[in-house]
């Protein structure tokens, strides 16, 4: 194989400087093992806060507006409302609420819209009584919307009738199991009697103890809604969108529009946080790669004086001689990060074997997508070059006449 | 060939220890000449063959060389007239050790043509034949004598067919013996190809064997 000119002398230049290459190699291939794996960890932990936090909510929800009082002026125009008393907020059904629901469906970026029901109630059996949260739906939407069969625990995710199903904590405050009956009552002084059809865990206590998935109709019967819904619940495509469709829907509907954002702001702010703290550890390890980098060639270039010197008076022109130097730092750093690669592969798989939910399930999984290998070669590359720059130039404004007499 | 006229250069200008090394040197090197540049040490002598060896600019004065008028031209060119027309040999010959010796005697027509081309390989093994190094062409500079190393250094010097050659004490650092076999193949190569030599030595007998003797003397040429 013929190589450039240039190509050569820098292979040939690292090759002789075999220790040193080797060290500066070395540094590369650890450095970009930690930032290829602090990435992958941290993209995966992300996504599984993420999806056990997100897993059993509505990415949007689609309310009515908020009941306000709007002072009035009296004609006379000299007396004024002094206090105003901010209204109660009644259950209420969203105005239209099946064309917003066709209006949202036809939304791009909007993959799913399930109506739903909710109000509050008491679950009664025998002497035990709770407090609970109606959530009057049609399965099949809603199960578009939140995974919530995957959280089933017994029984099935039969809603239907006068099926209910119910949280584990309330089962057992309850003493009930699958098949039992249970009586719901609410404010409106109306009641039912259901049978739990199944039993369900979303590993949070509270919601455990309240929800209890009725149909919609019997949720509006019972809640005196009758062909209203309280909500409308949306899933979108990217997650970190939902603030902007939830400003969009809510401008073209009226109605009040909140995203998972606005009602999780601290898991969104532990997130971001999580981001950047990841990106000022990547910041530094590369800053770290690049200065050992930039080290080791300067060292290099004072070895390599008189190379330099005998190359410029063959005639090869400092420009020539930077790159030389250029590609030195570029090869080096893309050496580093390929061997880098397999190393954070194996890291990953390690700690996913260690980092393990309650259940013990891997927190992550134990892969890195190839995507971000080729970028980390690419950035490790771009970076090794720039590291170059600064020795490169000393190089190319070496006085041939000095370095041949002093090299 | 060359010809330089009123050459002068300083160092250290406008500072308190500013020094003019040469003070105006006339010097005419015709096509095939073999010169001998001598002087006391402190003379000018290096500083005289990087001017003409085109490391250098001359503070005033022209240096003409293959009839161009190096002063117009810019660093690029520079480097481009420096790698085609003249060869340079080194008193501590400064092989590239990286390289084998064969690949040393190609470096010139790798940096003229961007890659090792099978012309550059077929000239290096020629001129690495006729300096009686052929089955050497595979060693490391460190693998071989310092004799062998010097001949390596001209082959190189000639791998561009240069029609001058600067030698900055070629045989400096060799035992008489072997120092007279470098001479002797400087000089077979200036009588086979007409290469014009400028060679600076401290070895009068060796100078006394060119055609002519350059004596420089506190930076003016004596004779």
């Amino acid at each position: 194989m013929k190589l450039p000119f240039e190509l050569l002398v820098a292979l040939r230049f690292l090759r002789e400087g075999r220790m040193q290459t080797l060290l500066i190699v070395g540094g590369v291939t650890i450095g970009v093992a930690v930032i290829v794996f602090l990435t992958a960890l941290i993209t995966g932990l992300q996504s599984s806060i993420i999806a056990r936090t997100l897993g059993s909510q509505a990415h949007v929800v689609i309310l009515p507006p908020e009941e306000i009082n709007v002072p009035v002026l009296d004609r006379s125009q000299e007396a004024v409302a002094a206090a105003i008393q901010k209204r109660a907020q009644r259950l209420r059904s969203i105005d239209q609420w099946e064309a917003v629901l066709r209006q949202v469906e036809r939304t791009p970026s909007v993959l799913a819209a399930s109506p739903m029901v909710a109000g509050p109630a008491f679950a009664t059996r025998g002497t035990a009584s709770k407090s609970v949260a109606l959530l009057g739906i049609e399965p099949e939407r809603y199960e578009n919307v939140v995974k919530i069969r995957e959280y089933m625990i017994a029984g099935d995710f039969r809603v239907q009738g006068t099926d209910a199903v119910i949280g584990i904590e309330l089962a057992k405050d309850l003493g009930a199991t699958v098949g039992d009956k249970i009586r719901l009552a609410t404010a409106e002084n109306r009641d039912d009697v259901v049978t739990i059809a199944g039993i369900f865990d979303i590993g949070v206590k509270d919601l455990n103890r309240r929800w209890v998935f009725i149909t919609i109709k019997l949720a509006q019967n019972l809640l005196d809604l009758a062909g209203g819904v309280s909500n409308i619940d949306l899933r979108v495509d990217r997650l970190f969108e939902a603030e902007r469709i939830a400003n969009l829907l809510q401008a073209q509907t009226g109605l009040k529009v909140e995203s998972w954002m606005q009602t999780n702001p601290q898991l969104l702010a532990a997130l971001r946080n999580q981001t950047i703290t990841n990106g000022l550890i990547r910041g530094f390890v590369i800053l770290i790669v690049a200065l050992g980098i930039a080290s080791v060639l300067v060292v290099s270039v004072v070895q390599k004086q008189r190379e330099i010197g005998i190359l410029r008076a063959m005639g090869t022109s400092p420009r020539r001689i930077m790159t030389i130097f250029l590609l030195q730092g570029g090869m080096v750093a893309l050496a580093g990060s390929i061997a880098g690669s397999p190393l954070a592969a194996l890291l990953v798989r390690l700690f996913s074997t260690i980092y393990r939910t309650g259940d013990g399930k891997p927190l992550f999984a134990p892969e890195v997508e190839p995507t971000l290998f080729f970028i980390a070669w690419g950035v490790a590359a771009a970076v090794g070059v720039i590291a170059a720059v600064i020795p490169a130039r000393r190089a190319a404004h070496l006085d041939p006449v000095v370095a041949i007499r002093y090299g | 060939m060359l010809r330089l006229a009123g050459v002068r250069k300083s160092y250290n200008i406008g500072t308190p220890v500013e020094a003019e090394i040469l003070h105006g040197i006339d010097l005419t090197i015709e096509p095939g000449e073999f010169a001998a540049l001598v002087g006391p040490s402190g003379s000018g002598k290096s500083t005289l063959l990087n001017i003409v060896g085109l490391l250098e600019r001359p503070t005033s004065g022209q240096v003409l060389i293959a009839g161009r008028d190096t002063g117009t031209l810019d660093e690029a060119a520079l480097t481009e007239l420096r790698g085609r027309t003249l060869g340079f040999v080194f008193q501590f010959h400064h092989l590239l050790p990286a390289f084998t010796a064969l690949e040393n005697v190609m470096m010139p027509t790798i940096i003229d043509r961007g890659v090792a081309d099978e012309a550059g390989k077929a000239r290096a093994r020629e001129l690495l034949e006729l300096v009686g190094l052929a089955e050497h062409a595979y060693k490391k500079p460190t693998h071989l004598s310092g004799g062998q190393q010097q001949r390596v250094a001209i082959a190189r010097a000639l791998t561009m067919n240069p029609p001058l050659v600067l030698a900055d004490e070629p045989t400096g650092n060799l035992d008489t013996h072997t120092a007279d076999e470098i001479f002797a193949l400087l000089r077979d190569v200036n009588r086979e190809h007409r290469t014009a030599f400028v060679i600076v030595t401290h070895d009068p007998r060796l100078a006394q064997r060119c055609d002519r003797q350059v004596e420089l003397v506190d930076g003016l040429i004596r004779r």
